[in-house]
């Protein structure tokens, strides 16, 4: 019998810092690319914005484990990532959807999406992902390299949901893509987060991040710059200027 | 007429060593990329195992098994621990497998001396079987041509139709991005490394059992399964098919119509075919 006093078993447990970096420093060769950045999350989507060459690409692959860190940690759910191997993080729980979307030439979309071995009782499973994204069940025999660049980000974000990660960690999903596509990616995007999808979306896009989410921080120069809402960066032409303006 | 079925024949048969060899070694080197110059080695300890066991059992499917699986184990072992680190460095790698195989061939003179051994088979599969025109032909080698095209067949639905083959396919285009869908591309990769030698070893007692096991052999079987793979078109089993056919059948009429330029044909045929289709016959352009 638990006690009144315990800690409810999830409701109400403060968990702003389920995903959380701490100092973390990462060098790129000799580039100091990430300093000192620290920011924690809980379940809401949050969004990172910045210029390019700023470090964002550069901490998600810091996360995903494909870059080592020279310093500071990483924690999701308590437990520190950083010096794991990219699979042992993905079988943490964070899911990741690369810059580039990087699917396989040699694997059709069926073969992408079995390939992951997602338990078929699992929210996420090959038929979920087909539900989700039915363009991809359209071309299911086709390999990755046929596909349109809307078709290979969608087959990218459904082969990292099947993992059926507690934090799905994307890289600027929107690059190069028609805005039509963004707009349904947007869409779908929202209904997945909507269900409860832990999300961390790194964008340039400013709209396509303030559709998914609240929450948006600002990365320059290898540093968290700025924790703003949505609305702060929205509805402010100055702000959008300074961090993500051409000049 | 007759001769030049018997000469096909024996050419076809050939040619089904040549693939069981060459199999594995586009497993290692022409999916992986792993430049194994060890490969020959393996064959050539295979067949000394597979001799040993079947000289103290009697059992040829047993010595065949049983050197599969034991050299298997070392390809394991020698992937993990020499070539891992090395994996993106081909030189280091080139030259590492070069040492193992240097000091593997050496030992394997010591200990098997270097006068030529056969794999003995039962009583009951040495005879011959009436073919219509050519007559008498060992019942052996039509058994090892279709071992060669079960394995063959096999390792395509093996490499194109499982969710196994999937993961190998993926870890070769982008093994990074294959890691981060939750696969330990490293053990994949290792057993991957032990399927390619021990096909090698199962060449090895199949070779040794139509064929005098010899010292020096591994160097030779090295380079046919190189030639063989490369014609075929990397990476593609049945490329290896049909790049050791062609191998077998043109070594095999050279040995009889132009005996003096059998291995210049051979080399000659890797020459063309890769003027016309640098990818090889089945290889993909990249």
């Amino acid at each position: 019998m638990r006690s009144i006093w315990e800690d409810p078993l999830t409701t109400q447990r403060d968990e702003s810092g389920r995903f959380q970096v701490t100092n973390l420093n990462v060098y790129y060769g000799r580039v100091h690319a990430l300093q000192d950045v620290s920011f924690s999350m809980g379940r809401e989507p949050l969004g990172m914005i910045g210029r390019n060459g700023m470090g964002k690409t550069t901490l998600v692959k810091a996360i995903a484990g494909f870059l080592p860190a020279r310093s500071g940690s990483i924690e999701f759910e308590g437990h520190d990532i950083v010096g794991r191997q990219p699979h042992q993080i993905t079988r943490a729980g964070i899911g990741y959807v690369p810059q580039g979307r990087r699917v396989f030439p040699s694997l059709t979309v069926h073969e992408h999406l079995t390939m992951v071995g997602a338990k078929k009782t699992a929210r996420w499973n090959v038929a979920a992902i087909y539900d989700l994204f039915p363009r991809l069940a359209d071309r299911k025999k086709n390999g990755g390299g046929e596909l349109s660049g809307g078709e290979q980000q969608m087959l990218a974000i459904g082969r990292a949901l099947l993992s059926n990660p507690r934090l799905l960690v994307m890289d600027e999903p929107s690059e190069g893509l028609a805005p039509a596509i963004v707009d349904h990616l947007a869409e779908v995007l929202r209904s997945v987060v909507k269900e409860g999808q832990s999300v961390l979306l790194i964008e340039q896009n400013l709209r396509f991040a303030t559709e998914l989410c609240d929450r948006i921080l600002v990365m320059v120069n290898g540093r968290v710059a700025a924790d703003l809402t949505a609305q702060e960066i929205a509805s402010n032409p100055d702000v959008q200027n300074k961090y993500l303006g051409v000049v | 007429m007759d001769q030049f079925l018997l000469i096909a024949l024996n050419g076809l048969t050939l040619a089904a060593v040549y693939f069981l060899v060459a199999s594995g070694l586009t497993l290692i080197f022409g999916l992986m990329r792993v430049i194994s110059m060890a490969h020959g080695m393996s064959y050539l300890l295979g067949g000394y195992i597979g001799y040993e066991i079947v000289r103290q059992t009697g059992n040829w499917i047993l010595g065949a098994l049983g050197a599969a699986i034991a050299v298997g184990l070392l390809g394991l072992f020698i992937h993990q621990v020499l070539i891992r680190r090395f994996q993106d460095d081909d030189m280091r790698v080139a030259l590492v497998t070069l040492g193992i195989s240097l000091i593997g061939t050496d030992l394997m003179l010591a200990v098997f001396g270097g006068t030529a051994t056969q794999v003995p088979i039962p009583k009951d599969f040495q005879i011959g079987l009436d073919l219509p025109v050519i007559g008498q032909y060992p019942l052996i080698r039509l058994l090892i041509l279709a071992v060669a095209i079960v394995v063959g067949v096999g390792l395509t639905l093996f490499i194109n139709k499982t969710r196994f083959g999937s993961i190998v396919r993926a870890g070769v285009d982008d093994s990074q991005m294959t890691s981060a869908t939750g696969v330990n591309v490293r053990l994949v990769f290792g057993l991957i490394f032990l399927l390619g030698s021990a096909l090698a070893a199962f060449a090895g007692v199949v070779g040794g059992t139509l064929f005098p096991l010899l010292p020096g052999q591994d160097g030779s079987y090295l380079l046919f399964s190189l030639v063989v793979v490369i014609v075929g078109g990397m990476g593609s089993v049945p490329g290896a098919a049909i790049g050791a056919v062609l191998v077998g059948l043109v070594s095999q009429f050279a040995l009889v119509y132009a005996p003096t330029y059998s291995l210049v044909l051979t080399f000659a045929l890797m020459v063309i075919v890769l003027a016309v289709r640098p990818q090889g016959i089945l290889g993909r352009a990249s």
